[in-house]
């Protein structure tokens, strides 16, 4: 696909995160439509072996949306790619759906790793990128973190095992959009510098100034992996990207548009 | 029965947590996708040993044992069965990694944690962990050992790596008298001895105690029947109602809160079953504190004489 054609994706799991939010009357789609992009990208151009009709290979690549919340993201971007069908998006968040609050890997297919409590998704990938290595599975593992999710002490704990254990074959996605639920990072809790926390915690960091530009999203995920050095690719987001009115609001953090603005919402992301 | 046990004593003593380790290096032969993690404990857990026969197999941590978590729940999606090894008294400390990161998506994750009860001694009550059972039980799927000795503990670790979900190996630091090699089945409680006027169930190295209970009991003329758990779940409703039946009256002893271990699994599956005397001897809603192993279990009433005087005076 060229840059176009995956920003029509994007455009349309954008879409699906409306849908699927709306008529769950629940969910978070403030930094689902912030991080879109990346995981276009992912599903779409940058991992090897991604295959709906096979997607346990043991030598694909995996990812792990440590930020779990933004599962509606994570769910349009798989039923984009062929994992399941439109007509899961009916059971997000309900009875007996594959597609529950928080990505299960038991019930929703290529889902490697079941989300939800933050700072463990980073941990959990940095347990699949040093089982990698140990049992020589050439496969890369991405994970994306959150900002507020950052507050979580798992989050450098996970960091220090990544450089101590050279994980060369790990990429770790930060999408930077600034807010989560209280507040602004500022005003819940300050993140201080913190690339220069993450350099200092022995990443290799490939800055990307906006993390809401195909190109760019692409370009740092295919920047050469530093050898013994896991890699931060920190992307400068927009939370609500996309849809005028949830556009840096905190406010849309966890919640879900009512009809109306729904409707205006997919009149905004039309192609 | 065919769950009697008939315990013939080597002579030796050795602690679970040392038999753990022993355990792990055996198994390490039999099986290379073993691996081992600790959080800085590896000389306290008894897993140097593995760490010398294994190396490019165990993997520490660093002081973080909510990261070891974790980071075995990624391992084991790649193939591997980790053991994550370390105090029980930090069940807590990683107790949402074990229960999200492991026990929700059913990853195949083991948990060695040693050092458990009141018999840890003299590091003190900040360390004894008297709730590691209780915490354990609620997860859906994690199935739950407490070994008696050294033997039952290599069982146990086998039985940890050929089952396909979590697995917890509760284990002591306080040397226990070491048995032949006895009949090990999970999920199965063991007869050590029958009995007709009351029923012992006991789990872990506090069966040592219960012996001298039993037989301090014989001397007074009461008949002890004595039932062994070395797993807690699966829990063996089966010969707990049937010798709660066949004794009526009903002693629960575990080096354990009274609150959420063996004898609330005794009490929650005798509930509904008819009329029993019941009591609970074990940790009493109470934290523990510094002192000798021996010293400590005469403070929380859990020597064998003080079991015995227990169950005399049951009403």
């Amino acid at each position: 696909m060229n840059v176009q054609e995956l920003q029509a994706v994007a455009r349309q799991v954008r879409r699906d995160i409306i849908i699927m939010t709306n008529k769950a009357g629940a969910g978070h789609p403030g930094g689902s439509l912030s991080c879109t992009e990346a995981l276009v990208a992912l599903y779409f151009d940058v991992m090897q072996g991604v295959d709906p009709k096979d997607d346990k290979n043991p030598n694909r690549d995996r990812f792990v949306l440590s930020k779990g919340h933004a599962a509606p993201a994570l769910y349009g971007t798989l039923c984009e790619r062929g994992f399941f069908g439109r007509e899961e998006f009916d059971g997000f968040r309900q009875l007996h759906g594959i597609l529950q609050g928080h990505p299960d890997t038991k019930k929703c297919p290529g889902v490697d790793a079941s989300t939800g409590s933050l700072g463990q998704g980073i941990s959990i990938a940095v347990g699949m990128a040093l089982g990698a290595k140990h049992t020589g599975n050439p496969c890369h593992v991405y994970t994306m973190i959150g900002d507020g999710e950052s507050d979580e002490g798992l989050v450098w704990e996970a960091s220090m095992a990544a450089a101590h254990y050279k994980l060369d074959n790990l990429t770790v996605i930060f999408d930077y959009n600034g807010m989560q639920i209280d507040g602004t990072n500022e005003q819940v809790m300050s993140l201080g510098d913190v690339r220069a926390k993450f350099a200092a915690f022995g990443y290799d960091i490939v800055e990307v100034a906006d993390g809401n530009d195909m190109q760019q999203v692409l370009d740092a995920l295919h920047t050469p992996a530093c050898p013994g050095k896991p890699r931060l690719v920190f992307l400068h987001t927009l939370k609500g990207k996309g849809v005028s009115f949830m556009e840096g609001q905190v406010g849309w953090h966890g919640k879900a548009p009512n009809a109306e603005q729904a409707a205006q919402a997919l009149k905004e992301l039309e192609g | 029965m065919s769950n009697t046990i008939h315990l013939t004593p080597t002579g030796e003593k050795e602690s679970t947590r040392v038999a753990y380790g022993k355990a792990l290096v055996q198994l390490g032969g039999e099986n290379d996708r073993v691996v081992v993690l600790d959080a800085d404990l590896a000389a306290a857990t008894m897993t140097n040993a593995f760490r010398s026969a294994y190396p490019e197999r165990h993997y520490d941590c660093g002081i973080a044992e909510a990261d070891m978590v974790d980071i075995a729940a990624g391992m084991s999606t790649m193939g591997l069965i980790p053991f994550c090894s370390t105090f029980a008294v930090f069940a807590g400390r990683c107790y949402d990694q074990i229960r999200n990161g492991v026990c929700y998506p059913h990853f195949n994750v083991k948990f060695g944690f040693s050092h458990a009860g009141i018999t840890l001694g003299e590091d003190g009550g900040s360390h004894q962990a008297i709730e590691d059972l209780a915490l354990m039980r609620v997860l859906p799927g994690m199935t739950i050992f407490a070994p008696t000795d050294a033997n039952e503990t290599l069982q146990c670790v086998r039985a940890a790596a050929e089952i396909d979900g979590p697995v917890f190996i509760r284990t002591a630091r306080l040397p226990s008298p070491v048995y032949e090699p006895h009949a090990f089945e999970v999920g199965k409680g063991y007869v050590v001895k029958d009995g007709a006027d009351c029923v012992i169930f006991t789990t872990g190295i506090m069966l040592e105690h219960t012996l001298e209970a039993v037989k301090a009991l014989g001397e007074k003329g009461v008949d002890a029947a004595l039932v062994t758990f070395p797993t807690i779940k699966p829990f063996d409703e089966e010969i707990t109602r049937a010798y709660a039946k066949k004794c009526g009256r009903v002693f629960v002893v575990e080096e354990h809160s009274v609150i959420g271990g063996l004898g609330d699994a005794v009490a929650s599956c005798l509930c509904g079953s008819g009329s029993f005397v019941f009591e609970k001897i074990g940790i009493n809603d109470c934290f523990g504190q510094s002192g000798k192993p021996a010293d400590l279990l005469r403070e929380y009433g859990l020597s064998g004489a003080q079991i015995a005087e227990r169950i005399l005076q049951a009403k």
